[in-house]
């Protein structure tokens, strides 16, 4: 077909025949090739989802296992090495491959619908980064089924992690596994950037866009530019291990202390990129139970994007105790307490949100009124670690290992589940069982509590993390017991999650369109809503597009039935970062499997360079090279070459 | 009765048109996530060298010759490359050629002498920590340099082939964007591991 060089985008209506022909245009194609080569973010955005929650249950049975050890006095279920290899994987699961795949996962599956999109900026990056998050999964965990699953923690310190002391393929299969994933991460990350800038509905300015939006846009910005730090470590660790270098080995000039802030350079942005668009999806779900717009909606922005900002300079609040010079100390210390005042500001709008609507107690809302609490009493065990003194003697203990588990559960665990209960109906069509809903929730929020408000007090009492089993009369027996009683009381829970997931989609009632009167575009289309996503391209005139009549804010109305209608091939609008005029038609890759084949050719470099056979380390790297032409080959569908006749009508 | 909120349909340009569009903003962002990879690189240089014993450098430290006149090559080459990429612009495939050809050209002479003064070297990666980093950063740029030579090399044929017109050339732009990145980053690599030892860094 030609295509102008620019041409007056079509008004039109919503109607049948436009809705038919978008779906052949935008549909994926069935069979093998569809599958491995569908770019549609809501398939991505699935496949994320479900990848994830299986990690999750990986996962969490690594922290069962661990718990039956650690229940009494003396026990000898696991050998430490193998306790070490639990505490390693169920670390690096939980924190790598569960609590930020999942959130990308309902990133991928809304941001187009909540910007009022047809997809995202990078379709084929898109399905690239979830192959390869998959892959490097497989990866990670290819070396636990061998005997040599990472044994060292997850934040892998050196010198344990050097060969001399740890001569196995463990830590080859976590650096190089982490490279791996970071691509996954980095692909990602860039992705949603150029989505939030470029692809919001016209009419959606920069303080209109939802808080989740904020979060993930922070969050990704912030793994642009951490994840290479912790790509690179484990790159130099990778070089110490098998090359000889003398990056963190003393012996040689090299400085151990190098291996954690590279680390935690990256490791403590990590940790809002895996709450704040979990906060955000909290954010924008609560004020529907609540029947009333968000309490300070723009000073929520504002925290969001300045928590990640101090985010960046905070990471040597966890090397307190390495011994490094008092004014870094106090100047990190003071940075890692001035962080509360953003994340107060968000509690504190959620709570008014509460006070001041009239809240509709679903199971969704039961979740994410919890995270509330969680995070406070997470925040509060945050706080008490950022003091020096205090830090240095409760360092290493179990008060740290409840700290993290307060925040990472309380603040994503808990509103991911309650992201399902809301987002699940849009997502398949079906409501999921409310009254199955409200037994998991108290079992949840019960066998967590009951699991790990204890371990602050065996933290306090002095028990030391990552030790294999300790002797009676400590005074940490009942303790221990309790919350190994808890976590499995927690697992229930999470089973019962799980089971009404799987009910819900065999036998879920019917949903509609938009069953809890939310109050973003994702509402307005059908569930599950088609591949075009919108059949015109909605105009945005305020910041709760279906709730304008309620809410009388605008003078304008949103439009949504009426709009351009871009039906001339696989097209998208992009708009102008900052105020969302219409600037440019684009033309949407079509189903692509170069992406799964780079990243096929990257697993077999990958192992290549595992067992450091060079034949297949070259086999790998001409394969990415071949599917990188073969995806970058300049398309004319795509606009992307001259057209034949190198005349192409100017006006359209 | 509120008035429906509706965007005025003004003429849009239809894909990349020239050198703005979706890919230029997806490679701006690998170049921030690259740039931070080296700014790592450099701060492990930096750490690394701040807190060991003198006599960390190696003998022989870098030279300015040949690297300097290297230098000037690799940003020469940037310029060259920018000829080319106004060459596709005004249709003007020869001059396109030249420019895309010449950048190759100079930037495969860089990666020679840089390879020659690796092999001059008497120390090496292993020898102490300050021999992995110089050959692990200026290695990682070594690999960046190839990469651009590739996309160079496929470039040059595809403006051979007649890929290219003035309005559709977002991939010529993309990827010259990312050879300009190269050369920059360069820069900061020669300052940290060549000029810092003279300026009495680490010795």
């Amino acid at each position: 077909m030609r295509q102008a060089v620019f041409r007056r985008p079509e008004i039109g209506d919503d109607n049948e025949m436009l809705r038919a022909r978008l779906h052949a245009i935008w549909e994926t194609a069935p069979g093998l090739k569809g599958w491995l080569g569908t770019v549609d973010h809501k398939e991505i955005g699935i496949r994320y989802i479900i990848t994830a929650f299986v990690l999750l249950a990986l996962g969490g049975i690594e922290a069962l296992v661990i718990r039956l050890q650690l229940a009494g006095p003396d026990l000898h279920l696991l050998t430490p090495e193998q306790y070490n290899e639990f505490f390693s994987t169920h670390g690096m699961t939980m924190i790598f491959l569960y609590a930020s795949p999942i959130l990308s996962g309902f990133s991928n599956y809304l941001w187009p619908l909540l910007l009022g999109s047809r997809d995202m900026a990078f379709p084929r990056m898109n399905a690239f980064s979830y192959w390869v998050f998959l892959g490097s999964a497989i990866f990670l965990y290819s070396g636990f089924l061998v005997g040599a699953g990472p044994n060292d923690g997850w934040f892998n310190y050196v010198p344990f992690a050097e060969k001399d002391y740890n001569p196995g393929f463990n830590q080859d299969f976590y650096s190089l596994g982490m490279i791996f994933l970071g691509i996954s991460t980095t692909v990602g990350a860039a992705n949603f950037i150029v989505t939030a800038f470029k692809t919001r509905a016209p009419g959606m300015s920069i303080n209109r866009i939802p808080i989740m939006i904020w979060g993930t846009l922070t969050a990704s910005a912030a793994n642009l530019v951490v994840v290479p730090a912790v790509s690179l470590a484990f790159f130099l660790l990778w070089m110490d291990r098998q090359f000889g270098t003398d990056f963190f080995q003393p012996a040689g000039g090299g400085q151990p202390l190098l291996w954690q802030h590279l680390f935690w350079i990256f490791g403590h942005p990590w940790v809002y990129a895996i709450v704040l668009p979990a906060m955000g999806m909290v954010s924008d779900g609560l004020p529907v139970f609540c029947r009333r717009p968000l309490v300070g909606h723009s000073l929520v922005a504002l925290a969001t994007v300045s928590v990640m900002i101090l985010g960046f300079g905070v990471w040597v609040h966890h090397m307190f105790a390495t011994g490094l010079p008092g004014l870094s100390l106090s100047f990190f210390s003071g940075a890692s307490i001035i962080i509360t005042f953003p994340s107060a500001v968000t509690v504190f709008a959620w709570i008014a949100t509460i006070w001041l609507g009239r809240p509709v107690i679903t199971t969704a809302f039961l979740y994410f009124a919890s995270m509330i609490l969680l995070f406070v009493i997470g925040g509060v065990s945050g706080f008490m670690t950022a003091s020096v003194p205090v830090d240095w003697q409760l360092t290493d203990t179990y008060f740290v290992v409840a700290h993290i588990h307060y925040v990472l559960i309380g603040i994503n665990v808990f509103p991911v589940v309650g992201a399902t209960y809301f987002w699940f109906p849009k997502m398949t069509g079906k409501l999921m069982d409310e009254r199955l809903g409200r037994w998991g929730f108290w079992t949840m929020f019960a066998g967590f509590n009951i699991g790990f408000l204890p371990m602050h007090l065996t933290g306090l009492l002095g028990m030391p993390r990552r030790i294999w089993t300790y002797p009676a009369g400590m005074g940490w027996s009942t303790l221990n017991l309790v919350t190994t009683l808890g976590s499995f009381l927690f697992a229930v829970g999470i089973l019962i999650f799980f089971f009404n997931v799987i009910k819900s989609l065999r036998s879920g009632a019917p949903a509609g369109a938009n069953p809890w009167g939310g109050s973003s575009l994702e509402w307005s289309v059908s569930s599950p809503p088609p591949p075009y996503n919108f059949a015109v391209i909605p105009t945005v005139a305020s910041r709760h597009p279906l709730w304008e009549e309620a809410l009388d804010e605008s003078v304008a109305r949103t439009s949504l039935t009426r709009g351009m209608t871009l039906d001339q091939g696989k097209e998208a609008l992009h708009t102008s970062p900052m105020d969302a005029e219409p600037e440019r038609i684009v033309a949407t890759p079509e189903d692509n499997v170069a992406p799964f084949l780079l990243t096929v050719a990257m697993m077999v470099l990958f192992y290549g360079m595992l067992l450091k056979l060079w034949i297949v380390i070259g086999l790998g790297g001409l394969g990415c090279f071949a599917a990188l032409l073969m995806w970058l080959w300049p398309r004319r569908n795509l606009l992307e070459r001259a057209p034949p006749d190198r005349k192409e009508p100017v006006h359209g | 009765m509120a008035e429906f909120a509706r965007s005025e349909p003004q003429e849009l340009p239809v894909g990349p048109v020239g050198r703005s569009g979706p890919g230029w903003w997806g490679v701006a962002m690998l170049i921030a996530s690259e740039a931070a990879l080296f700014s790592y690189l450099l701060f492990s240089y930096y750490y690394t060298g701040a807190s060991a014993l003198p006599g960390w450098l190696l003998e022989p430290a870098p030279k300015m010759i040949p690297t300097l006149p290297n230098t000037l090559l690799l940003l020469a080459s940037s310029v060259v490359a920018w000829y080319g990429e106004k060459g596709v612009e005004k249709g003007d495939r020869t001059q396109a050629l030249v420019g895309i050809g010449g950048a190759f050209v100079m930037g495969f002479i860089f990666a020679g002498v840089q390879c020659w003064e690796w092999a001059k070297k008497t120390y090496g990666m292993g020898t102490t920590s300050y021999g992995s980093l110089y050959f692990t950063t200026t290695g990682f740029h070594m690999a960046h340099v190839i990469v651009g030579l590739v996309i160079l090399a496929a470039l040059f044929f595809w403006v051979l082939d007649d890929y290219f017109s003035p309005r559709r050339r977002i991939s010529v732009s993309a990827g010259i964007l990312y050879w300009h990145f190269v050369d920059v980053v360069w820069l900061f690599v020669f300052t940290t591991y060549y000029l810092t030892p003279y300026l009495g860094f680490a010795k």
